[in-house]
């Protein structure tokens, strides 16, 4: 452990090799950071060259809004307009987790054992960003929130519930958590095909269950985000951890 | 009975108008894999049942595709119901089709394979599946999908994918390989996202076909193409941005580095072709000769780099960059002569996904065989492993592009393209390559029949590795012999015909 | 210049800068950051340019493509992190050996 922690070190990695290394680049450097300059007026250009007003989508989410069940744009569009690319969004997560466990090998890093001022405010602030986590869930649909936030937050109450040592009880770490990182993908896949039974598409929500099924998506996936970005934090699968 | 009408008999237990559910099966290429991979996730002893399942179910939806699409023409479905500029459209015509095939069959040779291949190691099996599943995911999302937006998160979850299986090999050579996959992976993603930033704010739409309708010369059309094509260029690996490409391909696992070679650097060079196709087509101007010209670099070059590896590995490796140079001949080839040079260009990705797969799972045989892949010390194996030979002499054959094989089809279509308009120097490198790949096949063939000085222990292989990598090599020369069939599928809904809109001249 | 076009044009330096790392900076963990970088300026260019609109509202559909970008770069992030430990711990090194000295 230590001796990657030396490795890790950025700004102390000035060896011999890295030196030579360094008056050889001096001209490279010169290159690429003009060649680079070049691309920034270049698309700077282009930048200013775009029209000043640009009505954009907005006008159009705006019309649609009244049949998503939603009232918030952004969630609309994140949930109902454009849900495929977050189910998508959800997939790379997974995928990220499943690397992640594919590289950890059982090797997860070393537990510590919490400081007093740690183990206390932790107590304090895990009911509080769980009620935090709630309330972004439920305003989503109305204002600046929803699933990615909330499940942000959550994954941050499952990084600081592991700093202090929680654990999950080994029973619980294999299947039952793989089955409730998959659950916000299946819910989501599984909510659009209620649509196929009225006639529509995949993904396309009947108006009157519109609402309610994105919250239902949401809020499963609120809680699948944060366990997945908790997992990611401790590395390794915890069913394999010595 | 007509082909629509057989599929939509399929569904009639549903719904009796099930316009809804026939739209949707366009997603079940998708929806099939990512179910199987969600499983494999979460049952881990069963993945590699789940995973050879799901990929028989993959290719019975593909091939329930076809007939669909031969009788009713290109398919489009609105996920969601709303439709561009609003929504995520995905559409199928035969340039897509042909891609999803490839993929589903290419796709379950690999999958038979790693079934064997790993079959020793439990862990590494248990993490291989729902990775491999959710990589094909994106590859037939990738090919699916119409919307820029959308693609940007299909190709992350290809390079993810790939980079997360290339590591799996461990050691340090193929962790370092990934790791440098990966920054160039993410380098080439932000460059195309950039682009679509740029496109979006231009002209409020991702979607493909409403942005061919809108397009115009503006600045930013130019630098979003430049900004998206540098970072599918990077991801393609096309020659000289191919540096990556070798040691990940040649360090990941057998069945890895074949969907490396075989299918991955498809998925990004299809997305080129699409933008080019719906986006440019400014036919025969100075971009497309760069292409070419970098195409051209690719062929000589990669060839000449295979003909000088030691390791049998690395030489199909740099074979690969001289493939994918081929693929981008068409672009200066397409101007004048219609869709002839896009099938030849076509047809050859799909041999090479046959051949090149088939190559490198024979590969993988030969180094579990004899413990190393050192060309020099193939100690005899034609007579050892004789299956595993003929699976590499008979892919090489379609790689130089011999006839019969798939390989020679695609090279004759582009030599044709390019000797009816008289244009003789791409003919010349089309043919030099050619030769320069005989070469590096013969090496290895040749060095299967001498004895090495240092004779070694040999390993047992698999049967079923055996014969996959030799079945996926004799489907690449059946490609050769089914000529009409192919191209009737690539037709389907006229990919390659010049459109209306675009930036034309 | 509207606080559109600064925005963009903050974004397209950080954009160039996170390159510039991503290219030069030899130690992984720089490599890392100047995605991170880069990726924060494609946000920026694609959040800010969103503010155009006749009524000054923000578009959402950029709103909610920045949102799903930054999943995706955090997915990525984690998954190099993971794979930069494993190279540091079977290489001793964070850095990555030139390819052609193999």
């Amino acid at each position: 452990m230590d001796k990657t922690k030396r490795d890790l070190r950025t700004a102390g990695e000035e060896d011999l090799d890295a030196r030579q290394e360094r008056s050889v680049q001096g001209l490279t450097r010169l290159v690429v950071a003009s060649l680079l300059a070049v691309v920034f007026v270049g698309l700077a250009l282009v930048i200013l060259a775009l029209p000043t007003e640009a009505p954009g989508l907005a006008d159009q989410v705006d019309a649609a809004l009244v049949d998503t069940g939603v009232t918030h744009p952004v969630t609309a569009v994140l949930l109902d307009f454009r849900g495929y690319d977050t189910l998508l969004e959800m997939v790379v997560l997974l995928l990220a987790l499943a690397g992640v466990w594919s590289l950890a090998e059982g090797s997860p890093r070393t537990d510590h054992r919490p400081g007093v001022m740690l183990d206390r405010l932790t107590r304090l602030y895990a009911p509080l960003m769980l009620m935090i986590a709630g309330y972004l869930l439920w305003v989503g649909s109305t204002a600046p929130g929803g699933a990615f936030q909330a499940g942000a937050v959550l994954g941050a109450a499952g990084v600081v519930l592991t700093l202090t040592g929680w654990r999950l009880p080994r029973r619980l770490a294999g299947w039952p958590l793989r089955l409730l990182l998959v659950s916000g993908v299946l819910v989501f896949i599984a909510a659009g095909l209620v649509g196929l039974g009225f006639d529509r598409v995949w993904l396309d929500y009947p108006p009157p269950w519109s609402g309610a099924l994105i919250l239902l998506i949401e809020t499963v996936a609120s809680v699948a985000i944060g366990v997945t970005l908790a997992a990611l934090f401790l590395g390794g699968h915890p069913e394999q951890t010595p | 009975m007509e082909p629509s009408a057989l599929v939509r008999e399929l569904f009639a237990w549903a719904h009796a108008d099930a316009a809804g559910l026939m739209a949707s099966v366009l997603a079940l290429p998708v929806l099939v894999p990512l179910l199987g991979a969600l499983f494999a996730f979460v049952m881990r002893r069963w993945a590699a049942a789940i995973g050879l399942v799901t990929l028989l179910a993959l290719l019975a939806t593909v091939l329930l595709l076809i007939p669909w699409l031969l009788g009713a023409g290109a398919q489009g479905l609105a996920v969601g119901g709303w439709g561009a500029p609003l929504g995520v459209d995905l559409y199928a015509d035969g340039l897509s089709l042909a891609m999803l095939l490839m993929t589903a069959v290419v796709g379950l040779g690999i999958s038979l394979y790693a079934h064997s291949y790993f079959r020793a190691d439990p862990i590494r099996e248990q993490a291989f599946w729902p990775l491999w599943l959710l990589l094909l995911t994106a590859l037939n999302a990738l090919f699916l999908s119409r919307d820029l937006f959308n693609l940007y998160v299909t190709l992350e979850i290809l390079g993810l994918s790939a980079v997360a299986l290339t590591a799996l090999a461990g050691g340090a050579k193929a962790l370092v390989g990934a790791m440098r996959y990966l920054l160039v992976s993410l380098l080439g993603s932000l460059a195309y996202l950039l682009g679509i930033a740029l496109l979006y704010h231009a002209y409020a739409t991702v979607d493909l076909a409403l942005l061919a309708a809108r397009i115009d010369a503006a600045p930013a059309t130019w630098a979003a193409l430049a900004l998206m094509s540098a970072g599918l260029i990077l991801k393609t690996a096309l020659f000289p941005l191919h540096f990556w490409l070798p040691p990940a391909h040649a360090s990941a696992a057998a069945p890895v580095s074949a969907a490396l070679s075989a299918l991955v650097i498809k998925g990004s060079y299809y997305l080129l072709v699409r933008i080019w196709l719906e986006l440019v087509q400014v036919q025969s101007d100075g971009v497309a000769t760069f292409l070419g010209l970098l195409g051209a670099g690719a062929v000589l070059w990669g060839s000449i780099q295979a003909l000088v590896q030691t390791r049998l590995k690395l030489l199909i490796a740099y074979s690969t960059v001289a493939q994918i140079g081929y693929l981008f001949l068409a672009f200066p080839l397409a101007a004048g002569t219609g869709g002839l040079a896009w099938s030849g260009a076509l047809y050859l990705a799909l041999s090479h996904a046959l051949a090149k797969a088939a190559m490198f799972l024979a590969a993988g045989n030969l180094l579990r065989f004899g413990g190393h892949d050192r060309i020099a010390d193939l100690d005899r194996v034609v007579q050892r492993l004789p299956l595993s030979m003929a699976a590499f002499a008979l892919a090489g054959v379609s790689i130089i592009g011999l006839p019969p094989s798939g390989g020679f089809i695609g090279k004759w279509l582009l030599l044709e393209a390019a000797l009816s308009t008289g244009r003789w120097g791409w003919g010349i490198v089309i043919m030099l390559g050619g030769v320069l790949a005989a070469t590096y096949v013969f090496k290895v063939v040749g060095f299967a029949f001498t004895q090495a000085e240092h004779p070694h222990q040999a390993q047992r292989v698999p049967a079923t590795m055996e014969w996959v990598a030799f079945a996926l090599a004799v489907a690449a020369v059946l490609l050769g012999f089914l000529v009409a069939q192919p191209l009737m599928l690539l037709e389907i809904g006229d990919p390659f015909a010049a459109h209306v809109g675009g930036m034309g001249p | 210049m509207t606080p559109a076009i600064i925005y963009a044009l903050t974004g397209l330096g950080l954009f160039v800068l996170g390159l510039y790392a991503l290219i030069m900076r030899a130690h992984l963990l720089r490599k890392i950051l100047g995605f991170n970088v880069m990726g924060s300026g494609v946000f920026l260019v694609l959040a800010g340019l969103g503010q155009r609109t006749p009524m000054g509202g923000p578009d959402p559909v950029p709103q909610a493509m920045v949102i799903t970008g930054i999943v995706v770069a955090v997915a990525a992030t984690a998954l190099a992190l993971s794979l930069m430990l494993r190279v540091v711990a079977a290489t001793g090194r964070a850095r990555l050996p030139d390819p052609h000295h193999d």
